[in-house]
C-alpha cells in the first residue's frame, strides 16, 4: 500500500497527473481551481515538466492542442466561465483526435456567475460544448481519492482513444481535504504514436494532423469514424456505482458532490421504512442508461429522484433511460448550495407517499 | 545535362491552389528552401493557421500541424516546448495574426518563445473573400470597407512588426517584402535568419511579409506588385526592427 496524505482536491488532481506522466500543464487562473496551477508550478520543476501560465483559456488548450500533437500526455485545468472559452480547442481536439485531458472544477452561472459548487456545465461537458459531431469522455469523481484515480484514468482513456478526457468536478470537491492513498505504480497504459510530430528524422513521409475536412464524402467518412469510436466507448467504458438498488422503493441517481449527500440519506431513509437505492454514474458520457434502465424496472421501484447542483441537466438523461417506466423527479440546487439530507429526505417520503 | 533549377525538396510535388499573382507560392518557397539549406527539413514541424494557406500542410514536406484562427503560436508554443531541440515555425496572414489571433501572437513574443513566425501581410482577408483586415490601408476598398477604411469608425491600420519589436522576448523582427526580384532576395535572407535565431535559441523571431492578394484588391498580378511597392511600403516601411547582432553591440 502506498503513501497516505491528507490533500486538497486540487492538489491531487495535479499529483495525479505527473503521475500519470503528464509533463505539460497549460492554465489560466480561475477559481476555484487555481490550486492545481500552484502545484503544478512547484512540483513539475521537480519531475523536468513545463507549466505555461497562458494568456487567456483559449491560449492554454492551444497549447493543450500542440503539446498533444507533438505526442506528449498534456492537460489544462480551468472552472466554468473558463471552460467555456476552451470549447473551440475541444472541438479542434476532437477534430484532429488528439489525446488530451481537462479538468473542470464547475462553479456556478450562468456569466460570471459565483465561485461556489455547481454541476451547471453538465448539458456542456456531456453534449459536447463545442461545434460539431463531437463527444468526450467525461468522468465524474466524487472524493479527492477518486479525483486522484480518475486523473490518472483520464490520461489512459485519452491516448486510447484519441481524444479528449474531461475531469467534471465542481468547487467543493476542488477545495476540500480529504486523505488520499497513492499506489506504488501507477496503472500507465501509454500506447505508440506513430501519428505524433516529432519531426520526420528524413526516415518517414511528413506527419500532419489536422481537423479540416473540405470535401463532404470525406469529412462525413471522418464524422463515421468518430461515431464508431463512440459506439466503441459507449460499450466498453461505461462507469456507474449502485448502491442499496436491489429492491428499493425510491432510485436517487446523483453524481459527484450529490451522490454524497444523496448516499447519506440512505440509512436515514430506511429508519424511516422507505427503501432508497442510489445510482451514482460515473462516467457522464457514456451514460448508464442501461444501468439505469435495469434498475428502475424493478417492481419495487416506484419513482426516480434525480438530484443535481442544478435547475436540471442530467434529470434529462435520467427520463431518456427511465423511458416512462416509472414516473423520474427532480431535486435541484444552483447558485452556489447545495441540498440538505433533510431536503431529500422530504422529497423521497413524499414520493413514497408517507 | 547540368540541372541549374530544381524543385526544393522543402515543398511536396503537389499543385497548389493559390491564385495567380498571390505571393504566397514565393513565401513558401523561401521558406522550404530556408529550410533545407539550413539542413534543418527533417527536424522541423511547422504550424498552418485560417485563411488562405490553411492547408499548407500538404505543401510542406516537414511535420505540420493545422491551428484554430489566430491561434498557431500558442501551438507552436505547445509542440516547441515537447520538442525544443527542433525547429517550429507559425505561417500567419494579417487576419490571423493581427486581428483574432493578437493575444496569442504578443504573449508568445513576451514569453520569448523559440520559434520562427512568418506572418504574410496583403492588408485584406483573402479566404473570406477581400473583407478588411487590421493592416488594411486608411483608403482601402474592400468588401467590408466599401467606401474605403475610414479611420474615424474603421480605426487605423496595426504595424505589427513595430509592436512585436517593443518586446524583449522579440529578438528578431524584420519586415520584407516579395514585389520584386531584389526584394525576394532580401526577404530569403530574413527567413533564414529567422530559423537561425531560433536554432541559436535566442528567442522569438518574427518576418512580417508583405504580400499580395490580387483577386481580392482588383488588380492584375503586375500593379499588385506595384501598389505593395508605392501603397504598402509607405504605411509598412521595410525594415530591421529587432536584430540579435545589435543588442550584442550595445
Amino acid at each position: 500500500m502506498g503513501k497516505r496524505v491528507l490533500m486538497k482536491g486540487n492538489e491531487a488532481i495535479a499529483e495525479a497527473a505527473i503521475r500519470a506522466g503528464c509533463r505539460y500543464y497549460f492554465g489560466y487562473p480561475i477559481t476555484p481551481q487555481t490550486e492545481i496551477m500552484h502545484y503544478m508550478a512547484k512540483r513539475m520543476v521537480e519531475v523536468g515538466g513545463t507549466v505555461i501560465q497562458a494568456e487567456s483559456e483559449l491560449a492554454a488548450i492551444n497549447m493543450v492542442y500542440g503539446a498533444a500533437a507533438a505526442g506528449a500526455r498534456a492537460m489544462t485545468s480551468s472552472s466554468s466561465p473558463g471552460i467555456s472559452l476552451k470549447q473551440e480547442g475541444f472541438s479542434y481536439i476532437a477534430g484532429a483526435e488528439l489525446p488530451a485531458v481537462a479538468v473542470n472544477i464547475v462553479r456556478a452561472g450562468p456569466g460570471l456567475g459565483g465561485i461556489l459548487p455547481s454541476q451547471g456545465d453538465y448539458f456542456q461537458a456531456t453534449k459536447g460544448g463545442g461545434h460539431g459531431d463531437y463527444r468526450n469522455i467525461v468522468l465524474a469523481p466524487a472524493s479527492v481519492q477518486e479525483l486522484y484515480e480518475m486523473t490518472v484514468e483520464a490520461f489512459n482513456l485519452a491516448d486510447r482513444y484519441r481524444m479528449l478526457t474531461l475531469i467534471l468536478g465542481d468547487g467543493a470537491l476542488g477545495q476540500m481535504m480529504e486523505p488520499v492513498t497513492f499506489r506504488d505504480q501507477e496503472p500507465i497504459d501509454l500506447p505508440d504514436k506513430p501519428w505524433a510530430l516529432t519531426g520526420t528524422g528524413g526516415a518517414r513521409p511528413h506527419n500532419t494532423i489536422t481537423s479540416i475536412y473540405i470535401k463532404a464524402d470525406v469529412l462525413e467518412a471522418f464524422n463515421q469514424k468518430l461515431q464508431a469510436k463512440y459506439a466503441e466507448i459507449s460499450r466498453k467504458e461505461v462507469r456507474a456505482e449502485c448502491l442499496n438498488c436491489e429492491d428499493a422503493d425510491i432510485l436517487m441517481v446523483a453524481f459527484g458532490t450529490c451522490s454524497r449527500i444523496s448516499r447519506s440519506v440512505i440509512p436515514v431513509a430506511s429508519a424511516e421504512g422507505v427503501r432508497v437505492g442510489l445510482i451514482r454514474p460515473i462516467t457522464l458520457w457514456p451514460f448508464p442508461s442501461e444501468v439505469i434502465a435495469q434498475a428502475a424496472s424493478q417492481p419495487s421501484v416506484k419513482a426516480v429522484l434525480t438530484i443535481e447542483l442544478s435547475c436540471g441537466q442530467m434529470v434529462e438523461d435520467v427520463r431518456l433511460a427511465v423511458n416512462g417506466m416509472k414516473p423520474v423527479r427532480f431535486l435541484g440546487r444552483s447558485g452556489g448550495n447545495l441540498p440538505t439530507q433533510q431536503e431529500i429526505l422530504q422529497k423521497i417520503m413524499k414520493m413514497a407517499g408517507r | 545535362m547540368k540541372a541549374v533549377f530544381k524543385r526544393t525538396d522543402g515543398l511536396l510535388n503537389v499543385p497548389m491552389h493559390y491564385c495567380p499573382g498571390c505571393t504566397h507560392g514565393i513565401l513558401h518557397r523561401l521558406i522550404a528552401e530556408a529550410m533545407c539549406e539550413l539542413d534543418i527539413l527533417h527536424r522541423t514541424i511547422g504550424v498552418s493557421s485560417v485563411g488562405c494557406t490553411y492547408n499548407n500542410y500538404e505543401y510542406f514536406a516537414c511535420d505540420m500541424v493545422q491551428a484554430a484562427h489566430g491561434r498557431a503560436p500558442a501551438v507552436a508554443t505547445g509542440v516547441k516546448r515537447v520538442h525544443p531541440s527542433k525547429s517550429v515555425f507559425t505561417y500567419q496572414g494579417d487576419g490571423d495574426l493581427a486581428a483574432i489571433g493578437t493575444a496569442e501572437i504578443i504573449h508568445a513574443a513576451a514569453r520569448g518563445e523559440k520559434i520562427s513566425v512568418f506572418f504574410a501581410n496583403n492588408a485584406i482577408y483573402g479566404m473570406t473573400s477581400g473583407q478588411m483586415a487590421p493592416t488594411t490601408l486608411i483608403g482601402q476598398v474592400t468588401a467590408t470597407s466599401p467606401f474605403g477604411r475610414d479611420p474615424d469608425t474603421q480605426g487605423h491600420p496595426i504595424n505589427v512588426s513595430e509592436m512585436i519589436a517593443t518586446l524583449p522576448g522579440a529578438v528578431y523582427v524584420e519586415r520584407v517584402s516579395l514585389h520584386d526580384y531584389r526584394h525576394i532576395v532580401q526577404a530569403q535572407k530574413a527567413i533564414r535568419k529567422a530559423f537561425q535565431v531560433q536554432e541559436a535559441g535566442l528567442g522569438f523571431s518574427l518576418v512580417e511579409v508583405l504580400s499580395t492578394c490580387p483577386t481580392n484588391w482588383g488588380m492584375d498580378p503586375k500593379s499588385s506588385m506595384d501598389w505593395v511597392a508605392e501603397a504598402m511600403i509607405r504605411q509598412y516601411p521595410l525594415g530591421l526592427f529587432r536584430d540579435p547582432k545589435l543588442e550584442e553591440r550595445k
